[in-house]
């Protein structure tokens, strides 16, 4: 018999949409709903609705692979990711909720003497950040990872690792879930099936939205739509530097457990967890073609089993349940856009593209900071939409691996 | 013994032993595990996933929930096969699982292919629609596949008796399957299941070759993925039962109708001696007369509906079966199998009456209506609606494309289910310009079926709903949904994620329309508005190492390597991965190790002469009459003033100014250049090209091809390079007849070469490059002409630590993507006065690329000579600060220096310009590395060597 996880007995209650709001978050993903859980707590502004297209949580946050880790290469995304995991070690605690997160650690596997060195860069830059990493020879990996071959008879061999082992994985509805049960309690509107199709904007200053269940006043409006950002921000007339592509991912069936870390491998393309119940997760690489359409090639998905089974030869026979695809918003440089906007009242939070699942506590924690206070936090003022125009930008393509 | 001695399609000369849990029995030719274990009379052969129930075989197919198993032994044992699915061969090995499989530590010993097929129509599904789909496009000449996941043509016929009144329309498919087989351009592939369909008509099947658990097997590919490009698709893919929801329905001895029915016809196994069949249509009315006349007794027939008067009931009445109308099955009782049902009056659409009456059986047959099977349209985003009539959901629209025939598009009826698959071919080879006179078409005589009356889930009286399976695979109750329910979930995909049902390996086959239509009854919302799960790729699980195929081991990814490999792997060359290439990274002479072999080896070059093989280096030829302007634009120096018969060093940022790739260009004709590119980024500056050619700048004539593997490259560097040379070549070297940064064409060992004088090490060099396939009679004559030289092959750790010492950059380990050509201290590379715009140029005059505090290139000598930073130390200027540190930089490269008799490094530092001199600290784990900032050129700053 498996485990078997029972959800609270009481969840969100769909709301019809009133007239104005104070603070309007376009987008029920994961993050849309923790900025609107921490405008509540952090900042008291209640009267505040998440507007959803589809059903609740649907998007990228019901689609990934749910690696959290925080060791990312530059001083800046360190910062931010770090407080987001710092957050996520009490959030099953703080949303009473029991999100299955489990700091089980994450292996960056090595297989290139350029891959050592990055990954040892990476290693040595987290430490000095305060972020816990260590580099892990072969041996190491095999000991901390036993079904990993470390065979030097591989066509890339694993020559070493780096590890964080207070990385990990959570439930992902579990996640949105205890954030929107949260936000409700306080008094947030979760408005389900309401596109946004507008976005009024008056002397540079947004009024409120157009949606498919009519017009919505509000003077502070979020966008928090991941790959259908540009589409919005575009209502209000501006253009962000954000490519949407479709990145997939795919489950096993429930398998006794073999696997008790997280394993990314940029080189080979590979990121695998074991999830609670059984089944193992794999996440492969962006499809290179633009798209809205949530479905992805199957090829890409070929080359990735095959780099999976040559690092786990166990997963041989294992066999693959369900393929699905999510929208992610790419930027220039691998690192989000999470501040104001040149309209007035207009806010952005995007561009997390492969990896912002980690982020999910972090990015609404400061981007309710960013709304309460119409300044960003010291923790996002990095990343904000100008940094593309003076170039002051964040490059996490480099050295962080895989970007999940 | 459960076994007939007559029905069936098995083949009773065959018997086969196999063993399950541990114990032996015995089965035919033709059963499936599943129909072997049930003529065995065992009835528990699984249990379920969470609450551990005891679990039997529920259907006869690919919708199986319930009878899953670990399948075979050591390295071929498979997890999770459905025993209904399992094919049974001599020798099986199985063990009933309890929703979880297991992976074996054995390397799996088969083998896995692929194939590729392209077809004009393609038609998935070999039951009386698809086949005759088949064979309607076929004759007509279209090129045409038929896929069939079971070992035969047939479909659901296979499961009905030969006896049944359709005789003449099976007749005439039988006819038509045995003519498929003549058609030169048709093709049919059984045990082939279609796995997802994809846009622009891809479609992805897996094959079964290798039996699954079949110990013997003479196959030596296990599963054969094919990838088709069909032009035209028809979907047969049939429709499925559905079961009822009610409380005991997962007790083994519960069982679809239709599957009983297989049991009796297919396999000739009776699985009960006692029935009780409860359905909402006519269809489990034939299977129930089926059962009368093979011996079982059919306690009686508890049918939805208030008034059936079609012909299968009156028979059913005529021979004697007690027909109950508006009413259910409430309860299904038992322990490890049903003992008796509750049935009672329907009241409403799900509540029996209070009053049950208790009916003995050992067998209940359920029949809740039949769902289409489409979920392949619903791969590319065709949407369903709920039926008009009969319950469930159909496809509303096709893909593009994509026709639907017979029970996939909720055509029932044999006749009409051939007319429809002939129209359906017919059409789909018109579309492609093929053709055939019509033929008549076949005649059936079917009784007419009457209307069903759906009922998807009856609750028992107590209103205990914790038994009430909806999805027996992921045990999920009425009662967990009820909750999903009363949490405020109203819609599927939440009710789905709230309770896991629909999640399993059977794909919800079972589950799917009553986990929608008791989410639908507990919210009081119509089932059209509640809607389907979605449904996703692939229709079937498909083992991970069918996937990979090939490629795997040595076939993961080709391995380059040069046409001088085997000189360096007979001169004992450690290798080194360099994207696909093996190049050798240093040559040791007995147990040296690398340092040591480094030290030797760069010692060497410095004092007399060293070869290495540079043909990996990417090399891209452009030509055209646009070619300068494109160089131009591409690269952030100028090209227009290089003269025929030079090469010129040069750099290309990306669109953000920051550093791209670098190498030398050479112009061999006026409108004809060859550039060489980094060994790993090859592919991707030519993709870089081709971009900018293509979709920006389509106006400028420039063709762009790879020749790398067609040039083989040898590099000799060194003071007593030239003397090599000379020895091997007629082409005067002098420094006057031959500068720095010059190419000569000539002959070099008797082959025509083109020779450059360029040099990565500072010393005077020059790179030979002939033809590919004469690489290693070129580099086996250089050698030999630099024996008296005292020459040595060396590799690329110390062509790096010759570079390092230079200040040479490497792109990819000097740069990260973050780095200008102006932080590199190359500013005398960026053109400020050719017209172009090249590009990165603007992003190069943004704010922060001008900052003055960026990190630059540096050099930096450790204050203990022997002390080595590693490469990726960070850099601090205060080593005794807090956690987190302020950090400055870090260290690219660093080794040991033959010729500095110390360590060094490169390294990137903000304001590293003007820090000259200063002290800055690498800490690692084990304390901090000082180090002094120096210039990044550490040798011969005034280039005499190389120019000399
Ligand atoms: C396959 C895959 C694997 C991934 N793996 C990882 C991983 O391992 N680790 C990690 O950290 N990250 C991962 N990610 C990335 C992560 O999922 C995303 O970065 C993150 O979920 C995005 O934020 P979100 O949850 O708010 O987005 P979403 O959940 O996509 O929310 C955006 C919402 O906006 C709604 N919306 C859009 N337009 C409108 C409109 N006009 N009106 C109203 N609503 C609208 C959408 O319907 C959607 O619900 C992965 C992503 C994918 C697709």
């Amino acid at each position: 018999m498996s485990h078997h996880f029972e959800h609270p007995r009481d969840l969100w209650r769909a709301k019809e949409p009133r007239a104005a709001y104070d603070v309007v978050i376009v987008g029920g993903g994961g993050h849309g709903l923790s900025t609107a859980y921490y405008l509540a707590t952090n900042h008291g502004i209640t009267n505040v609705a998440v507007l959803e297209k589809g059903w609740l949580a649907g998007g990228n946050i019901a689609r990934n692979t749910t690696v959290i880790r925080s060791n990312y290469l530059w001083d800046e995304s360190a910062a931010i990711y770090e407080h987001s995991l710092k957050l996520w070690e009490g959030l099953a605690d703080e949303l009473d909720y029991d999100l299955l997160f489990d700091q089980r650690g994450v292996l960056n596997l090595a297989h290139s003497l350029h891959d050592v060195r990055e990954g040892t860069r990476r290693v040595n830059a987290n430490r000095l950040n305060g972020v816990d990493a260590e580099w892990l020879d072969a041996d190491a990996v095999k000991e901390f990872c036993p079904i990993v071959n470390t065979s030097e008879d591989l066509r890339y061999p694993v020559l070493g690792a780096t590890l964080q082992r207070r990385g990990g994985i959570a439930r992902h509805e579990h996640v949105a879930w205890g954030y929107a049960r949260k936000a409700t309690e306080l008094g947030v509107d979760i408005v389900e099936g309401c596109e946004v199709t507008g976005i009024d904007v008056a002397s540079g200053r947004v009024r409120g939205v157009q949606t498919s269940r009519g017009p919505i006043a509000a003077n502070r409006i979020a966008l928090v739509a991941s790959g259908h950002s540009s589409v919005l921000a575009e209502m209000a007339g501006l253009r962000l530097p954000i490519q949407s592509h479709p990145l997939q991912a795919l489950v096993s069936e429930l398998l006794e457990q073999r696997l008790g870390c997280v394993v990314m491998s940029g080189a080979v393309h590979v990121y695998v967890s074991q999830a609670h119940k059984g089944e193992l997760v794999l996440g492969a690489g962006i499809d290179s073609y633009n798209s809205y359409a949530q479905r992805g090639s199957f090829h890409i998905i070929e080359r990735q089993m095959a780099a999976a089974v040559e690092l786990f030869p166990l997963f041989s026979r294992a066999h693959v349940l369900r393929t699905w695809a999510g929208i992610v918003d790419v930027t220039p440089d691998a690192s989000p856009i999470v501040g104001l906007t040149p309209v007035e009242g207009l806010y952005v939070n995007c561009g997390w593209g492969t990896g912002g699942f980690k982020a999910t506590p972090g990015s609404g924690w400061v981007l309710a900071q960013t709304i309460a206070n119409d300044a960003p936090d010291s923790l996002n003022e990095p990343f904000s939409l100008e940094r593309f125009a003076s170039g002051r930008l964040i490059d996490e393509h480099g050295a962080a691996g895989v970007a999940h | 013994m459960k076994r007939l001695a007559e029905r069936g399609r098995v083949d009773r000369s065959r018997a086969l032993s196999f063993t399950f849990d541990g114990r032996s029995f015995s089965g035919f030719e033709g059963d499936t595990l599943a129909s072997a274990l049930l003529a065995e009379g065992e009835r528990v052969v699984a249990r379920s996933v969470y609450h551990g129930r005891p679990r039997g075989v529920f259907s006869a197919g690919r919708d199986e929930p319930s009878a899953y198993v670990q399948l075979g032994e050591g390295p071929r044992s498979e997890p999770l096969q459905q025993a209904t699915r399992v094919e049974l061969v001599a020798g099986i090995v199985a063990r009933g699982l309890a929703g979880v499989g297991s992976l074996s530590d054995e390397p799996d010993t088969d083998r896995y292919d692929k194939l590729h097929a392209h077809c004009d129509v393609l038609v998935i599904g070999g039951g009386p629609a698809g086949s005759a789909a088949a064979w309607a496009a076929g004759r007509a000449g279209a090129r045409t596949i038929l896929l069939e996941d079971e070992a035969e043509l047939g479909g659901h016929l296979l499961g009905v008796p030969p006896s049944a009144p359709d005789t003449a329309a099976r007749a005439w498919l039988d006819d038509k399957i045995r003519e498929l087989a003549s058609f030169a351009e048709t093709s049919v592939a059984t045990r082939t299941v279609a796995t997802g369909l994809y846009d622009g008509g891809t479609v992805y099947a897996l094959e079964t070759r290798k039996r699954p658990g079949d110990p013997a097997s003479a196959h030596r590919i296990a599963r054969r993925l094919w990838q088709i490009q069909a032009r035209e698709i028809v979907l047969a893919t049939g429709a499925l039962e559905r079961p009822i929801v009610f409380s005991g329905n997962d007790l083994p001895g519960v069982m679809l109708a239709n599957a009983g029915r297989a049991y009796l016809n297919r396999y000739g196994v009776l699985c009960g001696q006692q029935a009780v069949v409860f359905t909402t249509n006519d269809s489990a009315y034939a299977g129930a007369l089926e059962l009368v006349e093979a011996g079982c007794r059919v306690a009686c027939i508890v049918d939805t509906r208030d008034d059936p008067q079609g012909e299968l009931v009156a028979r059913a009445q005529a021979a004697g079966v007690d027909v109950r109308v508006g009413s259910a099955v409430a309860i299904a009782h038992g322990g490890s199998s049903v003992e008796a049902v509750d049935v009672g009056r329907l009241d409403g659409e799900s509540a029996t009456a209070p009053d049950l009456e208790r009916q003995e059986c050992d067998l209940l047959l359920v029949s809740g209506g039949w769902d289409p099977q489409a979920q392949l349209a619903r791969h590319v985003g065709a949407r369903v609606l709920a039926r008009p009539t009969g319950g469930g959901f159909s496809v509303d629209v096709p893909p593009r494309r994509t026709a639907l025939a017979g029970a996939c598009n909720c055509t029932f009826a044999l006749s009409s289910a051939l007319l429809e698959g002939i129209g359906a071919g017919e059409r789909a080879a018109a579309a492609r310009g093929f053709s055939a006179p019509p033929e008549p078409a076949p005649e059936v005589d079917e009784p007419l079926a009457e209307a069903p009356r759906p009922v998807f889930f009856v609750a028992p009286p107590d209103g205990d709903l914790s038994r009430c399976y909806v999805d027996l695979h992921r045990d999920t109750t009425a009662a967990d949904i009820k909750r999903a329910v009363g949490a405020g979930l109203t819609s599927i995909e939440h009710v789905k994620r709230y309770t896991s049902a629909g999640t399993g390996a059977d794909q919800g086959r079972t589950a799917g329309v009553n986990v929608a239509a008791v989410t639908a009854e507990l919210l009081g919302a119509p089932l059209s508005e509640v809607g389907l799960q979605n449904a996703r790729p692939p229709t079937v699980p498909v083992a991970f190492a069918a996937l990979a195929g090939r490629n795997r081991g040595e076939m993961y990814d080709p391995v380059r390597v040069t046409p001088i490999h085997e000189w360096h792997v007979e001169h004992g060359a450690v290798f080194e991965d360099v994207g696909q290439w093996k190049r050798p990274w240093y040559y040791p002479r007995g147990d040296e190790a690398l340092d040591a072999a480094v030290l030797r080896e760069c010692a060497a070059v410095r004092a007399s002469v060293g070869m290495i093989d540079a043909s990996t280096l990417g090399k891209i030829e452009l030509r055209g009459p646009d070619v300068v302007e494109f160089l131009n634009r591409m690269y952030t120096n100028a090209f227009d003033t290089l003269a025929v018969g030079s090469c010129r060093y040069g750099l290309m940022c990306t669109l953000d100014g920051m550093v791209f790739d670098d190498g030398v260009v050479m112009r061999v004709d006026d409108e004809r250049f060859i550039a060489t590119t980094t060994t790993g980024g090859a592919a991707a500056v030519m993709d870089w090209c081709e971009e900018w050619l293509q979709t920006e700048w389509p106006e400028l004539e420039v063709y762009v091809t790879s020749v790398t593997e067609q040039w083989a490259t040898v590099a000799l560097a060194g003071p007593a390079a030239r003397n090599v040379l000379a020895r091997a070549t007629g082409i005067p070297l002098d420094n006057g007849s031959f500068p720095f940064m010059a190419i000569r064409d000539g002959a070099v060992a008797g082959i025509p070469a083109r020779v450059c004088r360029v040099s990565f090490s500072g010393e005077l060099a020059f790179e030979i490059n002939v033809e590919g396939l004469s690489g290693l009679s070129l580099w086996e004559a250089l050698w030999e002409a630099g024996q008296p030289d005292g020459i040595v092959p060396y590799g690329t750790e110390s062509m790096h630590a010759l570079r390092a010492e230079k200040g040479y950059v490497i792109v990819g380990q000097e740069t990260d993507g973050t780095v200008t050509p102006l932080d590199l201290g190359m500013g005398w590379i960026v053109s400020r006065k050719k017209p172009q715009h090249f590009v990165g140029k603007r992003s190069l005059g943004r704010t922060d690329t001008n900052r003055p505090d960026r990190k630059q290139l540096v050099g930096l000598r450790p204050t203990d000579p022997s002390a080595r930073l590693p490469e990726g130390a960070q850099l601090v200027l205060d080593p005794d600060q807090p956690v987190p540190m302020r950090m400055v930089g870090h260290v690219t490269s660093s080794y040991e220096s033959a010729v500095l008799g110390s360590t060094f490094a490169l390294a990137l530092l903000e304001s590293g310009s003007d820090r000259n001199g200063e002290i800055v600290y690498a800490p690692l784990v084990d304390g901090a590395i000082a180090a002094e900032v120096t210039s990044p050129v550490f040798y011969d700053p005034e280039n005499e060597r190389r120019d000399g």
